[in-house]
């Protein structure tokens, strides 16, 4: 606890004053200067670690402006966070200092649990203060009585505001606010949130942007609090062989367990769900002392999480096995060790975690870092580097997707006509809004209300008709039932739920079924237990009686009926894991630059492990070590093929889209290029004719295959196939309410009377390529799946330094991408090749006769 | 592994009650004795019929499959083209047809006989469409109609309605495309339509209707339509 006193000219209220002193507290700095400039009615964005008592001094203003309420009615205070769970954990914690401070303020959750009645009741008769989620504010503001609502309006807390400003539910909840303020102009905004790279950006997005603000200096007051004990980080030297591949750490599992053991509560955080599941198992192998230890993943059941969360919370757990499902959240006091298996991907990503250990400030937080392959080792080393420095690398400001303001537009016509000059100004206040273009807003208008085609065929059946007093209005009440069903941000990949049937009963069908193939429409369909969800993409990838791993068990696929996969406990010893290339979070652009500079300099190796040292010092010997600022480019043959391998260290989606545009070239010049892999750290491509003998017989060949204008044709050309295009377009169409979310299509045998997006996709992009959905889609890919933005900056940095050394064989640094060959899904190009190869060794096989 | 080259169309020849179809890989038959084009469930104006429902799906359904069908018309010359059904998303798809689509429309069926068979959706016969309109025809010992039905002997069948696609393993992953389904004595063709979805050759819509030895999925790349085993091919 700090004992530092309170500015002076800042006096706390006496009933508070006491009430700290009764708990032996004295109010900490930023407690106190949030309090100041609440009274001055600035908006502030307060920077705090965990554990520095941020919720209560976001809420210190509120509580104590609402000490006396003279006449007061409605609502004063709105605090939205990015978690329910956090939301309710909040009320608690608020609901003590009130009951002892003998406060009469009334405090509720909205969340999408709370029941029909009491939400209407919220819009009657609302609380003192009103915690929650953005979608539900949302859903508030496309309601006729949101103005009426929100009219006294005094404060609106973002909580984790670092998680969520940088993202789509961030823009629809920045035009929310800017909704807020025109409801209430005397609202202030605060923010809290953990350490960020930038405060300025969201100091700026607390803030109504001004036209005449060309230089964007209008920010929101700042207030740091001081940094913890610094954490007590470590890298784990396992006394095992480092493996060159892989993320499943098996090596180092029996250090882990043995770390948990000595700890109180031990949080392993790990990239993937997959991960997640494999060390859980391997934990369980090895927990001879039967440790209580616990799996939490987001595919789980809601129930079972909630269960696990609450064992913590009673510190019935000895260890959680996670995934980022943990990065934010509620305070769990007992934990005072984290692990995190393998890469951290990013500083700021690995600060978070980390401060997950020990919530008291005057005590370090315990970390220790598993790294599950030799670059990981790398990597690891840079961000304790990052990590000691206080280096920060969290997402830049984004400029507001269009999608979500499509959305938005509709979502106010929901709540009563607007003007749309009103809107327009409204809109533009909004920091990632300020530059948007009166002809971006107008296609977004024009989207709401009939999809805004060049062709103007729909606008008799408009959802949004313009009043005799130029303000738009909806069609009719049924245009906003149908917005409250799709209102929202997040698209989730498309889930079958994974339910759990008898095997005896499975085999009884089977017997059965042998008569009667096709007829057999499932008695036993919805016996079984629900075990959670898995995505659809990757179940698609099993065969029936596959095994793999989920929710801790060895499970088989039986069948997909409808939209759940049918599995059975299997008694397998291992699974048939799938090889995850290692989570959604690519490394982050500070990082990849550390490990690029470790790599090349010798005189930084003495703090690595040996094994690493050797490797590096082959690779050293045999080819090279890639320069800092040089992209290094090895060829070599390999089994009757010629490989051709890339260091460019920018994460496995930039790497992805940098494979699919090489192949093509590399076809076009000859080369035969037959599928490549990629991950975070290297890409590899293997083609029939020799590319390595191409690159020295033509002067500058190399230079031209990563020339910056693939992203000119080339990239055109392929966007019209990918798959990942499609899959951001959909999630696009969806948010800008094209399609609803329970647009048909999951029901099996409906399907040929359905619309997949992909053909929506297909139509829209041939003849209006620049329609605002395809323009949002492209937006996303530049950053989201595809990576576009980062491959092109690294494009533009190896424009003059691209360094060919060709080989005789396989050097120790192509060694972990030559490995994940075969295991790694092939990205291969043309499907017309895949169809063919597939058909014709289909063919061979027949006329063989052997399988 | 055979080498194969990208760039060359594979030609795909269906055997119908022993007569050699061109399988083309826009998903439509070409019987070159007779000049017959046949192609199923265009579903034209189904991007329109949404937009009654508010659902404002790109208004260029129409136009892409008229465009299609164009192609193939300059490249085969049909003397027939024969539509099996649903080529109508609804009875007020006729009306709802934009004037430069019914112009294009009008100029495709310029100079050649045209058959519109009727389906589900199109029972009813649309507005101002030239053409013929029948329930059902024959090319010699062929049935050409919406839905398959009973067959006599030696007899042939080509049919739509079920918009069969098939789902089959390649290097790198899985693939779901429109087919053609075929035995050598009944054929489904694929949809045609650009914003048909499909329903998987293994549902049980398809059960019985195939002699599952001969049975083949004859799946549609871009260049080229490879054939496969039933049973190569995968449950949804």
């Amino acid at each position: 606890m700090t004992t530092r006193g309170l500015p002076t000219n800042e006096p706390l209220p006496p009933r508070f004053a006491d009430w700290f002193a009764a708990r032996g507290w004295s109010p900490r700095d930023h407690q106190c200067q949030l309090l100041a400039l609440a009274r001055q009615e600035k908006d502030a964005l307060l920077i705090a670690p965990t554990g520095a008592g941020k919720t209560l001094a976001g809420f210190l203003p509120s509580l104590v402006d609402l000490e006396h309420k003279r006449n007061r009615r409605g609502l004063h205070t709105l605090y939205v966070s990015p978690l329910k769970a956090l939301a309710v954990d909040v009320e608690r914690n608020l609901q003590n200092p009130i009951a002892e401070m003998d406060l009469a303020i009334k405090v509720e959750t909205r969340t999408g649990d709370t029941s029909a009645t009491k939400r209407m009741r919220q819009r009657r008769y609302p609380p003192d203060m009103l915690l929650t989620t953005p979608e539900q504010l949302a859903l508030l503001l496309a309601t006729p009585d949101a103005e009426h609502l929100f009219a006294d309006l005094r404060c609106v807390i973002f909580d984790e505001l670092h998680a969520i400003a940088p993202s789509k539910r961030g823009d629809l909840l920045n035009l929310g606010l800017a909704r807020l303020r025109t409801f209430a102009p005397m609202m202030r905004a605060t923010g809290l949130s953990a350490t960020v790279r930038a405060p300025e950006d969201l100091q700026r997005w607390l803030v109504r942007q001004r036209a005449d603000d060309k230089t964007h200096t209008h920010l929101a007051e700042l207030i740091v609090a001081p940094a913890g004990a610094p954490a007590d980080l470590s890298i784990l030297d396992s006394d095992n062989i480092l493996p060159w591949a892989g993320h499943s750490a098996a090596h180092a599992l029996r250090e882990i367990y043995e770390a948990i053991t000595k700890a109180t509560m031990t949080l392993v955080f790990v990239n993937t769900r997959a991960q997640a599941e494999y060390i859980f198992q391997e934990l369980w192998r090895l927990n001879d002392a039967v440790l209580p230890i616990a799996l939490h993943h987001g595919s789980l059941d809601a129930g079972q999480r909630r269960k696990v969360e609450a064992a913590m919370a009673e510190g019935r757990l000895k260890a959680v096995v996670c995934t980022s499902t943990l990065d934010l959240g509620i305070d769990w006091g007992a934990v005072d060790l984290v692990v995190n298996v393998g890469a951290p991907k990013g500083a700021s990503r690995l600060a978070q975690r980390i401060g997950r250990a020990n919530h008291r400030l005057d005590e370090p937080s315990r970390a220790i870092l598993v790294p599950a392959n030799r670059f990981e080792v790398l990597e690891c080393h840079a961000a304790v580097d990052a990590a000691r420095a206080g280096i920060q690398d969290t997402a830049a400001p984004r400029s507001g997707a269009l999608d979500v303001l499509c959305q938005h537009v509709l979502g106010t016509a929901c709540a009563g006509p607007f003007d749309p000059e009103a809107l327009y100004a409204e809109i533009t206040g909004a920091a990632p809004y300020a530059q948007l273009s009166r002809e971006d807003f107008t296609a977004a208008l024009n989207f709401a209300a009939h999809g805004g085609y060049a062709l103007k065929s729909y606008e008799r059946f408009a959802k949004l008709r313009v009043m005799p007093d130029g303000r738009w209005r909806i069609a009719n009440g049924r245009i906003a039932q149908a917005y409250r069903m799709n209102c929202g941000t997040i698209v989730e990949a498309d889930m079958l739920k994974v339910r759990l049937v008898s095997s005896h009963a499975k085999q009884r069908q089977r017997v059965g079924a042998a008569k009667e193939t096709t007829r057999y429409t499932g008695a036993l369909r919805r016996g079984g237990r629900l075990l959670g969800e898995i995505e659809e993409y990757f179940i698609e990838t099993l065969r029936p009686r596959d095994t793999f791993l989920f929710g801790g068990e060895i499970l088989a696929l039986q069948e997909i009926v409808a939209d759940e996969a049918h599995v059975v406990r299997s008694f397998a010893e291992s699974p048939k894991i799938p090889s995850y290339a290692g989570g959604k979070f690519p490394l982050s652009t500070y990082l990849a630059k550390r490990v690029r500079e470790l790599l090349s300099d010798p005189g930084e190796w003495h703090h690595l492990p040996e094994q690493v040292v050797e490797w590096l010092r082959l690779q050293g010997e045999v080819s090279r070590l890639p320069p800092p600022d040089t992209l290094l480019v090895e060829t070599f043959p390999r089994g009757g093929q010629y490989h051709l391998v890339a260091y460019p260290f920018e994460g496995r989606l930039a790497h992805q889209t940098l494979g699919m545009l090489l192949t093509r070239r590399m076809e076009r010049a000859g080369l035969q290029p037959l599928g490549f892999v990629a991950n975070d750290y290297a890409l590899c491509i293997w083609s029939r004719a020799d590319s390595g003998a191409w690159c020295l017989d033509n002067q500058g060949a190399l230079a031209n295959l990563f020339a910056e204008d693939m992203l000119g044709d080339d990239l055109e050309e392929w966007l019209q196939e990918s798959a990942l295009m499609k899959r951001t377009f959909r999630s696009c169409a969806i948010i800008a309410g094209l399609i609803e979310r329970n647009f048909p299509g999951k029901e099996k045998g409906a399907r040929q009377v359905t619309i997949s997006t992909d053909l929506i996709y297909d139509v829209l992009r041939r003849h209006e390529p620049d329609h605002i959905l395809l323009r949002a889609a492209r937006a996303d890919a530049a950053t989201g799946l595809l990576d576009l933005e980062r491959l092109g900056h690294m494009l533009a940095r190896v424009r003059h330094g691209i360094l060919h050394q060709p080989l005789r064989h396989v050097s120790p640094l192509a060694v972990p991408i030559m490995l994940e060959i075969g295991r790694e899904l092939v990205y291969g190009e043309a499907q017309d090749a895949l169809l063919a190869e597939a058909a014709a060794n289909l063919l061979e096989e027949a006329m063989d006769g052997t399988p | 592994m055979k080498p194969h080259s990208t760039q060359t169309p594979i030609p795909a020849v269906l055997t119908i009650a022993g007569r050699n179809f061109l399988a083309d890989p826009a998903g439509a038959l070409f019987l070159e004795e007779d000049g017959a084009l046949i192609i199923a469930d265009l579903h034209l104006e189904k991007g329109s019929a949404y937009a009654s429902r508010r659902v404002f799906l790109p208004p260029y359904d129409t136009r892409q499959i008229l465009a299609t069908l164009a192609q193939l018309i300059r490249l085969y010359r049909p003397r027939l083209v024969v539509a099996l059904g649903d080529s109508f998303h609804d009875t007020g798809a006729g009306e709802r047809l934009g004037t430069e689509e019914r112009a294009l429309l009008a100029s495709l069926q310029q100079g050649r006989d045209w058959i519109w068979i009727a389906g589900n959706h199109d029972s009813e016969r649309p507005d101002g469409i030239g053409g013929q309109f029948l329930d059902d025809f024959s090319l010699g010992a062929i049935r050409l109609r919406h839905i398959c039905g009973p067959l006599a002997e030696g007899a042939g069948e080509l049919t739509g309605h079920l918009h069969p696609v098939a789902k089959v393993r390649g290097r790198g992953g899985l693939l779901r495309r429109r087919c053609f389904l075929s035995d050598g004595r009944r054929s489904i063709l694929p949809a045609f339509g650009a914003y048909a979805g499909g329903l998987n050759i293994r549902d049980e819509a398809f059960s019985g209707l195939f002699a599952t030895a001969e049975a083949r999925a004859h799946v549609l790349g871009a260049r080229g339509v490879y054939p496969f085993p039933l049973q190569h091919c995968l449950p949804e």
